[in-house]
């Protein structure tokens, strides 16, 4: 399901949290854009993304898709970054009921997936609890 | 624009359709709008449908759909807005009439869903892929995520949440055309295995098998045979963010306010005008927010709503899903639109049965796609 090409491009937001930064009203794109939603601009700077932030919502997820299965259950929450970008990740290397809406998080580098048994592993950012 | 008229329609039972395809469903279901509104003819057909290619391996079911119907070789086209397609759907069909191109048209909803591998990752298309579902997320998940900061930030309690389904469980047991046509407990739900927290087995609509049709017409038409119709008196869409967490607010859905500011405006009316409206309960905790969202309650206020009966078919203050919503009548995706609209429309002709509201002269049916990244809204008026 997941062919090289198609995961090798997010690669720099995946495993470095790039994102685009408007260079005309500071709006950042996680991820990156090719115009500003908010001012209609083209240009970005490309910057690294606050590895920092805090639980917004979360959810214990018990009944998963396929390739997530040997996981659950396993906990996703959405972070709002320190620089106020918010992002949907897993919540690890905790006790589920210590999840709370508020906590302070730590964006970390972790393998998310793989493609059954001969496809690639696949990798991205998870949070842990501060 | 001219007036839009609703002069037919027609549906399968919804539930798992084992010994039927996906065409035999249409057909079956359009033949019944055609010939309910005995119409000799029609000119063009929207179909609104999810996913047919990874539910069954087949798109084009546009010009499949005609093949079968026999109508070849009138223009027919598939309409996609992921759970919102038979909304949508519905709104092209709509805009076709009352733009004078058309004068009858048939707009349909269908999908087999029984007849997939991975339902679960078929749906979850509808949200981002690369950066919700990438991460383990599911439907039910990114609703318990909506659920979970709605509870935080109003109080909303789980027993408000089990009283949408059993609420609409109790109405879809007045329902022949329901999947799940029969009453629930409060401790069924809280004994359902929990999918995602805090949601349930039984906050979650179920996999479903159905189609739905309706013949739009002007008003000319609906004379000329002299049927019974429905007005059409406002359609909105609106559109957000794919990505559940690019949103400002979890606990409000963009498009249905959007929507919903567009659609009173157009019919001239507010939300205290309107007697019943389907909404898109895909989850109990969609029904609490659109039910805020569309203005019928105070934001934070949807859960106590459901607590004290105000959105009961008896209540007088506004029944919502008469039908038994997607939860007990079942969400076959695409043709979950389409089968609002129809229930709406029997309501306002006085043809419900025991689910009928009484003296029902405006509906509205709320329709929306992923997280709210589509929502469809259409009002209809009886006389």
């Amino acid at each position: 399901m997941k062919n090289v090409a198609r995961y090798q491009r997010e690669i720099p937001q995946r495993y470095r949290l790039e994102a685009g930064k408007c260079t005309s009203c500071g709006y950042i794109a996680f991820p990156p854009r090719l115009i500003c939603p908010k001012c209609k601009s083209k240009n970005f700077e490309t910057i690294k993304l606050s590895d920092e932030g805090k639980i917004l919502t979360f959810t214990i997820i018990r009944v998963s898709a396929e390739q997530f299965s040997k996981q659950t259950p396993f906990a996703v929450g959405i972070i709002e970054l320190n620089d106020g970008v918010k992002i949907t990740t897993q919540i690890v290397d905790t006790e589920l009921d210590k999840i709370e809406i508020g906590k302070k998080v730590k964006i970390v580098f972790r393998k998310i997936q793989e493609d059954g048994h001969a496809g690639i592993l696949c990798y991205g950012y998870k949070a842990i609890m501060l | 624009m001219r007036d839009v008229v609703i002069i037919g329609a027609g549906m399968t039972k919804f539930g798992e359709l084992w010994t039927k395809s996906i065409r035999d469903i249409f057909v079956e279901a359009a033949l019944k709008a055609i010939e309910d509104a005995g119409v000799e003819y029609i000119d063009s057909m929207y179909i609104g449908s999810m996913s047919p290619g990874l539910f069954v391996e087949q798109e084009h079911i546009g010009a499949l759909m005609a093949d079968y119907l026999g109508i070849t070789p009138i223009p027919a086209t598939r309409v996609e807005s992921a759970c919102a397609s038979g909304g949508a759907a519905f709104r092209q069909a709509f805009l076709e009439v009352a733009s004078g191109a058309s004068n009858i048209v048939l707009a349909g909803g269908v999908e087999k869903m029984t007849d997939a591998e991975d339902v679960t990752a078929a749906l979850a298309t509808a949200a981002d892929q690369e950066y919700e579902v990438y991460q383990g997320i599911t439907f039910p998940g990114l609703y318990a995520l909506i659920a979970k900061a709605h509870m935080h930030q109003f109080g909303t309690t789980r027993k408000q949440l089990s009283d949408v389904a059993i609420k609409n469980h109790r109405n879809g047991s007045k329902n022949p055309n329901a999947q799940f046509g029969f009453e629930i407990t409060p401790e069924q739900v809280m004994n359902s295995t929990m999918v995602a927290d805090p949601l349930r087995l039984l906050d979650c609509s179920p996999v479903t098998d159905g189609a739905a049709a309706v013949i739009v017409a002007s008003v000319e038409v609906a004379k000329n045979i002299k049927k019974d119709f429905v007005k059409v008196i406002a359609s909105a869409q609106a559109s957000d963010t794919i990505a559940l967490h690019s949103r400002e607010s979890f606990t409000t859905l963009g498009s249905v306010v959007k929507a919903a500011e567009k659609a009173y405006r157009m019919a001239g009316i507010k939300p205290k005008d309107v007697n019943l409206v389907e909404v898109h309960d895909c989850f109990t905790i969609a029904e609490i927010l659109v039910s805020e969202d569309l203005g019928f309650f105070e934001k934070g206020k949807g859960g106590e709503a459901v607590e004290n009966g105000l959105t009961s078919i008896e209540s007088g203050k506004i029944a919502i899903n008469t039908s038994g919503g997607l939860k007990a009548k079942g969400h076959p995706v695409g043709a979950t639109g389409i089968a609002q609209i129809i229930e709406v429309y029997e309501q306002l002709l006085g043809k419900a049965g025991a689910r009928q509201v009484k003296n029902a002269r405006i509906g509205m049916t709320q329709n929306m796609g992923g997280t709210g990244a589509s929502c469809v809204i259409h009002i209809l008026e009886g006389k």
